[in-house]
């Protein structure tokens, strides 16, 4: 029994359509980041947006990659890398009513409220490596998780104010649900206008998941991906000490100091603790000691960026 | 009598917070109105409601204005406020102050001297303004485990970002504020069946009706009837099914809904070929929909799920649909991971625990287990050659296991089946019926209402993984503080205390922790000893005052006696509560007091009872009569105790009463004659030793 009534919407028009209603909301859409992430949070367009004063209403899709989820495209509900539609907003006065908006959003995707269960029940959200949590929910539509709602409270070790609002909605898992299929890979992802003819995520993906599995689980190069890491982290931290060195007063030459390179870096060694992590190579004791080398390049990339936009927004 | 109501809306409260939040809020609104004397007398009622999305209070009877009142302010001494029978400016100054005429003053003579008073007219103040002063304070001192911040310039915390506030006297809105929102008269309804509108309150006493109007059921109580009845009624579309029961799940979906409705799911019967701990821990825990079972009490193939909303046929075809879908991939993870962990056995595992961090410095599950491996054997050995046999090569098998499941995904997936799922496995894996039981066992009982292991080898599994637990924790210096027991170290003595009590090991509190001890790896478990020793017993305490429920006297009287065999001090216990409050018994236990106080006392003064009685020494015939009973009851007392016939010894040390009272109406111990007095002291040092044993009768409560 199909979930609406109408022809529900291809895995592309999913995203047209969320883009479309946050845009009208205000929201700049903003493209996928392009450096390997795992969830929407990570990217600079959240990450350091929602520090400081500065109201911001952004939105775009990120790709996001587990290593360790991945199942060779063999399990139907689980990924290597799947798709976050994120919103952030931050405003400057008064929070509006965001989970009223976000409702709204619903139904622009073709969910008709007054037939399904909708709840709000709690799940904070918490990222000890980027020394970020907030308050929130996940939000759940007929049993089934499609969103969650976070009020974020702290972001790399600094606390906010303004609060930002975020959304993430997990677009495989919303689109398998209004298709109605049991299967991530059977997900119409596009529809060809001319004969109808349905590609589906299996023929844009399943490859791509078997051979990313293939490689996070068995072949990636242990040593490698430590050498890679120690050589990001330590381009990441030499960064960080520049800045520090940088004598006080000096704001036109804070204004050009590389912070967001630094914190590509600081994405760098996340994609590689994880690989590492679903490669087997990292042992207990190892493993709180990466967490905390990398919340370090995190935590120092956000104190610095916050000060460097001060000095930003005192010249301007 | 005007009725008050305050509503607080919020974007969606935590459901676990709800009933405590809601009848906090009550206690401080009602504790305010007492407080300020505006509440009506007798007739006032406090009524209180939540939601997901408000928390409200409700109460009759508030007065318009609190009563005027007089008050007595105290002035300057009256020789300084008058001179000659005339005010000074003191006197003009302070009846200024006052608000009243100087010819109004009056005198008033303390223990300092006269002085000057003047009665001052306090004027009730209205309700509607003090609720609105008073109130905000209130909301804001709620309690709630996890808050945050939303405002700019974050000026408060609260569970979720309040959006409305209704409060009203009558029909009059009392202007409160609170996180920068008015009070209103305006509600809101249900966010899908009713929509963004307001609903508009016309009086406190409408709200519940008029809140049901805009599809909102206010009362928590109405909402768990209608989910009971709904979840019934969908259950009886299966002939011979029934919903199992589950109190916890029920007060979760009264507590996430404000208009439920419920609707019953199928999923393919296939699935019931896992184990029905798994599916019921996915349906509960995951989904929060209710199991279903057949008349034999089997898992039958469907689902209740209790909705927020209310759906025509088709809507509730659909939820259903999408709920089961849902379930359905839930279960193939489960079945999934089920065979996947197959491929290892648990045995293989032990291996895998390397990996698997117990604590930073007691260092991994492996490493635990090889200490848990010690202890249990020796626990083993020691009750096997204490008169209870236990299969010693069971319980090393079971203790080897016990943790491997933990390296399961299944285990990694579903973390609260931990120990069921290694118990499921080693059935699966051929471990005999014992082992798989024991480890299947392990957590229980899991808190006061469950069940504990079922078999002896279970319990002393149990006992090893516990005490293990808290004598290393001990060691490196985390036991619990105050209300901060992170490693739950007193759920885990708990379950020492309970294992103890229901099992008839022949193990002793400080025999468990001496082995404890002594297999331990930490460089500083020896010295924790009377710690780890004084924490079981102050778990032992409440075993028997909060869960046994006895009275804290016979609990201080029973331990008082002895609190290292927990089993004999339940037992003592029962004995000692239902002799309790019989006549012959609160004499006997006046007398043992008075017995301690005299002996006390005498050793104050340097007096020092006879070691031996002479019997030679004692002239008075009371005194003779005391000691031959006493002589004669001893040796059946201790029998009794020795058999633990503890209601039968309590019954004898009864039929004392009779001597003790006419000995103490007959014989003056502190006699003058140094001889004399030493050997009453020493019949009297020998009866509280001789009758102490079971308990400490002293510290029964005697004053009706």
């Amino acid at each position: 029994m199909p979930a609406q009534l109408k022809t529900p919407l291809t895995f592309q028009e999913l995203l047209f359509a969320l883009q479309t209603y946050w845009a009208a909301q205000g929201c700049v859409l903003q493209q996928p980041y392009d450096v390997e992430v795992g969830a929407g949070t990570m990217s600079p367009e959240t990450f350091l947006r929602v520090l400081g004063p500065k109201p911001c209403k952004v939105a775009y899709a990120q790709p996001s990659r587990r290593p360790a989820d991945g199942r060779y495209g063999e399990n139907p509900n689980r990924l290597f890398k799947h798709t976050q539609f994120q919103v952030i907003l931050k405003y400057a006065g008064a929070l509006p009513d965001v989970q009223a908006l976000y409702l709204k959003s619903l139904e622009a995707i073709g969910i008709d409220l007054r037939r399904h269960d909708i709840k709000f029940e709690e799940d904070n959200w918490e990222s000890p490596t980027l020394g970020a949590w907030g308050i929130g929910w996940q939000v759940m539509l007929d049993g089934l998780e499609i969103t969650q709602f976070t009020y974020f409270q702290q972001c790399g070790g600094l606390d906010l104010d303004p609060i930002s609002s975020e959304i993430t909605y997990g677009l495989e898992r919303i689109a398998a649900f209004l298709q109605d299929v049991d299967s991530i890979y059977d997900i119409v992802w596009a529809r060809d206008p001319e004969t109808g003819g349905a590609v589906t995520y299996g023929d844009m993906r399943l490859q791509e998941e078997l051979q990313f599995s293939v490689y996070n689980f068995e072949q990636a190069d242990i040593a490698k991906l430590w050498a890679h890491l120690d050589a990001y982290e330590s381009e990441c931290q030499a960064l960080l000490v520049g800045w520090s060195a940088l004598a006080e007063g000096e704001d036109k030459s804070a204004a050009r100091y590389p912070l967001l390179p630094a914190f590509d870096l600081c994405l760098k060694c996340s994609h590689l603790f994880n690989l590492l992590d679903a490669r087997g190579a990292i042992s207990v004791t190892e493993r709180v000691g990466v967490i905390a080398r990398i919340r370090n390049l995190a935590v120092g990339v956000a104190k610095a960026y916050a000060i460097q936009q001060e000095a930003v927004a005192a010249h301007a | 009598m005007p009725e008050f109501l305050l509503e607080i809306g919020v974007e969606e409260i935590p459901a676990r917070m709800i009933a405590g939040a809601q009848a906090e809020l009550a206690r401080r609104v009602e504790a305010v109105l007492k407080r300020e004397r505006l509440l009506g007398e007798g007739a006032a009622a406090v009524a209180s409601y939540s939601t997901p999305r408000r928390l409200a209070v409700l109460v009759h009877g508030v007065a318009e204005k609190q009563a005027d009142a007089e008050e007595h302010m105290l002035g300057p001494a009256t020789k300084v406020a008058f001179k000659d029978g005339q005010p000074t400016p003191a006197a003009v100054a302070f009846a200024k102050k006052a608000g009243v005429d100087v010819s109004a003053l009056e005198t008033l003579t303390n223990a300092k001297g006269e002085y000057v008073t003047a009665t001052v007219k306090k004027p009730g103040r209205a309700a509607a303004e003090l609720l609105a002063e008073l109130l905000p304070a209130e909301i804001a001192g709620i309690y709630w485990a996890k808050s945050m911040y939303w405002r700019p310039g974050k000026p408060e915390r609260f569970v979720r970002p309040v959006r409305w506030l209704v409060a009203m006297l009558d029909s009059e809105i009392v202007p409160l504020e609170f996180a920068g929102i008015r009070a209103g008269n305006q509600s809101y309804g249900h966010r899908i069946l009713y929509g963004a509108a307001p609903v508009r309150i016309s009086s406190p006493g409408d709200y519940v009706a008029t809140l049901e109007t805009a599809f909102v059921q206010a009362d928590p109580e109405t909402r768990r009837q209608k989910i009971r009845k709904d979840l019934d009624a969908e259950t009886r579309t299966v002939p011979g099914a029934r919903w199992r029961e589950d109190e916890p799940l029920v007060d979760a979906v009264v507590h996430l809904t404000e208009w439920p409705s419920s609707v019953l799911g199928t999923f393919e019967a296939e699935h019931l070929a896992l184990p029905e701990e798994v599916l019921v821990t996915v349906m509960r825990d995951h989904q929060k929909y209710f199991a279903v079972e057949d008349a034999s009490g089997n898992l039958a193939p469907h689902f209740l799920a209790v909705l927020n909303t209310e759906v025509g046929a088709e809507g509730a075809d659909t939820i259903r649909h999408g709920c089961a879908r849902v379930l359905r991939a839930r279960f193939n993870d489960a079945r999934f991971f089920w065979d996947a962990d197959q491929k290892i056995s648990l045995l293989q595992r032990v291996e895998m625990l390397r990996a698997v961090t117990f604590q930073k410095q007691l260092g991994s599950y492996f490493e635990k287990t090889q200490t848990n491996l010690r202890i249990a054997g020796a626990l083993a050995r020691h009750v096997s050659a204490n008169g209870l046999r236990v299969n010693e090569s069971d319980v090393d098998r079971a203790t080897l296991l016990a943790k491997a499941d933990l390296t399961a995904e299944l285990v990694k997936e579903f973390t609260e089946l931990q120990g069921i799922v290694g118990g499921l496995y080693a059935v699966v894996q051929g471990e005999p019926a014992a082992v798989a039981q024991a480890i299947y066992d392990q957590y229980k009982p899991a808190g006061a209402e469950d069940a504990g292991p079922r078999s002896d080898e279970g319990a002393v599994i149990g006992l090893a993984d516990r005490i293990n637990t808290v004598v290393d924790m001990f060691a490196i210096g985390l036991a619990p503080t105050g209300s901060k027991d992170p490693f739950a170290l007193r759920r885990a003595a708990n379950g020492i205390v309970r294992i103890l009590a229901d099992h008839r090991l022949p193990l002793t509190l400080s025999k468990l922790t001496a082995i404890a001890v002594e297999q331990s790896q930490q460089s500083k478990a020896a010295e924790r000893v009377d710690d780890v020793l004084q924490f079981l017993r102050e778990r032992l305490t409440f075993y028997l005052r909060d869960v046994l429920e006895f009275s804290y006297d016979v609990v201080n009287a029973v331990l008082a006696a002895g609190a290292d065999d927990v089993r004999d001090a339940v037992a003592r216990g029962h004995a000692l509560t239902q002799v309790r409050g019989t006549e012959d018994f609160v004499a006997i236990s006046g007398a043992f007091k008075r017995i301690k106080n005299i002996l006390a006392q005498a050793t104050a003064k340097g007096d020092v009872p006879a070691a031996e009685i002479r019997q030679d020494l004692l002239t008075d015939g009371a005194e003779l009569t005391l000691f031959a009973q006493a002589r004669e009851l001893s040796p059946q007392v201790e029998a009794l105790r020795q058999q633990r016939d503890y209601a039968a010894a309590l019954d004898h040390v009864a039929t004392l009463r009779p001597a003790v009272d006419a000995y103490f109406d007959a014989v003056m111990v502190m006699a003058p004659d140094a001889a004399v007095r030493a050997n009453r002291l020493g019949l009297l040092t020998q009866l509280l030793a001789d009758f102490s044993r079971i308990a400490d009768f002293s510290e029964m409560v005697t004053a009706s």
